[in-house]
Parts: structure tokens; C-alpha cells; sequence
């Protein structure tokens, strides 16, 4: 009896097909191997260093950062955010009736899974939605009014830790997962993903930038960006990202853009919000 | 007599060269439009796996930008170069869609 079994067993195991580790949806584990990758490679830059991007890597990128940091370029956009972020709609209802604690240093929980819609929703999506079921048209993705939104509410989260849930929800694995495989992901004519810069290169130039690390990546969005000469979002840093590598990007808060934002801020957890942020 | 028929040579010889000129440019505009039609669905193939190239685009515009002056000979070139491109964001794509996988940090 025990050999039929054993024999039973032997043979299940041989039928069954094999599972390796890159066919599974882990994020615990995902996080766990992110971190130590990072941290290992990087003993000297304290953790919560790593959302100052490039400056954690770069002494000198980092004095001028702290100069021009003193006048930051993204201020006229905190002001213009603030003043939109508590300007009614013609209906009379304003952007903090949408949010929990009324929109206020809540950035930290973004994006996130939303059942009912089976999507991410990024804080940008949930501003446009917030928008347009109070009659007002839906902002432009990329910059102008929507990252001056986003800038005004990162402000009012700095120093908030990610807390990025991920449900046990098949379908919010699913959009982890999807957004996993964007980010490691080769594309374009030149044949990068996102990973050849931000986990092959982080500190390497390329031409005069400084790449910055992965982790963290997301937490100082959106930024002033001194080569767009403005502020942008994290849709536009992605586009710019594409454009790059000579890829036809994709549409701004598409789907997939989603969820490498909700992979990229899952790998961020604990970390704090350091947006609105200033780049070269 | 003699006149008449130098006359009507030269006639035939410049009906007969209007006529090959004719149909070596009506080749060419076919030759064309089959061009770019291949280059187009290939593009179109890579779209639908999210995975254009923006040199492609570029080569397509200026193929019709090259079309559209009657030069066909730079269009086709232009055409063919799109198509190769195009393919080879499809095959990147479906390179990708398993090699993305060891590159993952473990």
C-alpha cells in the first residue's frame, strides 16, 4: 500500500508540469528580494534615501539639488495646486468631498486596487473621476493642472510611508503582475526596459543624467523637470521614458502605465513621499 | 512621302517612350502602395502588441512624403525600411514575453 503511494505520488510529480519562481505572483517575496538587491548594492545610501533618486547617488548632482532646492522650481505649481484644491466646482462641492481626510496627506495610498472597477487607480485617475462626477471636464494627464493637483496633495503626505495594498484578489495580482512584466520589460528600438536603467545603472550616467534607482522611484512624483522646463506627471515621466528608447509610448494613464506605477509603488512600501520633486 | 513617314516614326517613337514611361511609373506607384501596405500591417501587428517603434512612424511618413511627390523609388525604400522595423518590434515583442522574466530581481 505504501509503495502504490509513494509510486502514486512519483508519478504526480511527474506529470504535474514544473512551477519555477518567475511563473508565480509573489509580491512579499517580490518586495523582500527588491529591498535587499537595492540595499546590498548600496550599503551607504541610508534607505529612506532612496526617493531623493539620483541625488542619493551622486554627491555632486546632490549639493546643487540642495541649492536650487532652497527656491524650488516646483513652488508656482504647489500654489497654483493649492489654490485648485480648494477652489469649489460650479456645483458647489470641492476635490477634498471625494477623498478620505478630505484629500489631505493621503498620497501615501496610492495607487490602489479597486474592486468594484477591477483597475489601479492612481491619484490622477481618481482626481479626473472626482472631477467629472461633480460636471467638470477631466484634466490633461501630462502636466499643467493635473501635476500641480498631484504636486499640492504629495506636499501635503511628505514624509508619509507607501502603503500600497495588494488584496488577495486574483485580479489585483493580475494587474501587479502585468505591471511586473512592464517594468523588466525590453522595448523600443534601442532594447531597453525600465529595469536596464533604474536596476542595471542606477548612478551611471547616461549622457549628463544620472540614473536614478528604482526604489523609490515613484515617491517624489510628480517633478519639475529642468529638460521638459516644467512639471510633469508620472504619466509623462513615463512617456518621456518610452519616447527615449525610441518606443511609441502608450496613452497617458493607460492601463498598463497603471500598474507599473501600482508595481513600482508596492516596491516602495515604507518609504516616504518626498514629492513634489526637482530633476535635472 | 518621305516626310510623311519621318514624321509618323517620330510619332511612334514619341507615343511609344510616353507609353513606357507611363507604365513604368504606373508600376511604380503599385509597387508602392504593395510597399507600404506590408510595412502598414506589420506596423499595425506591433501595435496590437503594444509594441511600436517610433522609427517605424518615421520611416512611414516619410515614405508618403516621398510618394507624394511621384519620387516612388525613395518611397519604396522608405517603405521597406518600415516593414524591417516593424518586424522587429514584433519580434521583440514576442521575445520579451518570456525573456522578461529573467531579468526579474530574485
Amino acid at each position: 500500500m505504501r509503495r502504490a503511494i509513494l509510486l502514486a505520488l512519483a508519478l504526480f510529480c511527474l506529470a504535474a508540469p514544473p512551477v519555477s519562481a518567475a511563473d508565480s505572483v509573489n509580491p512579499k517575496a517580490d518586495f523582500k528580494a527588491f529591498r535587499a538587491y537595492f540595499t546590498k548594492r548600496f550599503p551607504k545610501v541610508p534607505l529612506n534615501d532612496f526617493v531623493n533618486g539620483p541625488y542619493s547617488m551622486n554627491a555632486d548632482l546632490r549639493k546643487q539639488w540642495v541649492e536650487i532646492d532652497a527656491f524650488p522650481p516646483y513652488q508656482f505649481a504647489l500654489d497654483k495646486g493649492k489654490q485648485m484644491f480648494e477652489t469649489p466646482f460650479k456645483n458647489g462641492k470641492a476635490y477634498a468631498d471625494c477623498f478620505a481626510n478630505k484629500g489631505i496627506g493621503i498620497r501615501q495610498s496610492y495607487p490602489y486596487f479597486d474592486a468594484k472597477s477591477g483597475e489601479v487607480i492612481t491619484l490622477d485617475v481618481a482626481l479626473n473621476e472626482c472631477r467629472q462626477t461633480n460636471g467638470e471636464e477631466p484634466l490633461d494627464y501630462t502636466k499643467d493642472d493635473m501635476a500641480a493637483l498631484t504636486a499640492y496633495m504629495a506636499f501635503t503626505s511628505r514624509g508619509k510611508p507607501f502603503d500600497i495594498k495588494i488584496p488577495n484578489d486574483p485580479r489585483a495580482l493580475a494587474a501587479y503582475r502585468k505591471g511586473e512584466e512592464y517594468f523588466y520589460t525590453r522595448r523600443g528600438q534601442l532594447n531597453f526596459s525600465c529595469a536596464s536603467c533604474h536596476v542595471q545603472s542606477p548612478g551611471d550616467h547616461i549622457r549628463t543624467e544620472v540614473l536614478a534607482p528604482a526604489l523609490g522611484i515613484v515617491a517624489a512624483l510628480p517633478i519639475y523637470r529642468s529638460e521638459w522646463g516644467g512639471m510633469g506627471t508620472t504619466s509623462r515621466r513615463l512617456i518621456t521614458c518610452n519616447s527615449q528608447v525610441r518606443g511609441v509610448p502608450l496613452k497617458p494613464e493607460d492601463e498598463l502605465y497603471r500598474d507599473v506605477e501600482y508595481y513600482l509603488s508596492y516596491m516602495s512600501n515604507g518609504l516616504p513621499i518626498s514629492g513634489p520633486g526637482a530633476r535635472p | 512621302m518621305i516626310v510623311h513617314m519621318r514624321a509618323l516614326s517620330r510619332l511612334v517613337v514619341v507615343l511609344t517612350a510616353t507609353g513606357l514611361a507611363t507604365a513604368a511609373l504606373a508600376a511604380s506607384a503599385d509597387d508602392f502602395k504593395a510597399a507600404y501596405a506590408r510595412a502598414e500591417a506589420a506596423e499595425n501587428q506591433a501595435g496590437a502588441l503594444k509594441n511600436q517603434w517610433t522609427t517605424t512612424d518615421t520611416e512611414l511618413k516619410a515614405a508618403k512624403k516621398a510618394a507624394d511627390v511621384g519620387n516612388f523609388g525613395e518611397a519604396i525604400k522608405h517603405a521597406q525600411e518600415a516593414e524591417a522595423l516593424a518586424n522587429a518590434s514584433i519580434a521583440q515583442a514576442k521575445e520579451q514575453a518570456t525573456a522578461w522574466k529573467n531579468a526579474v530581481i530574485r
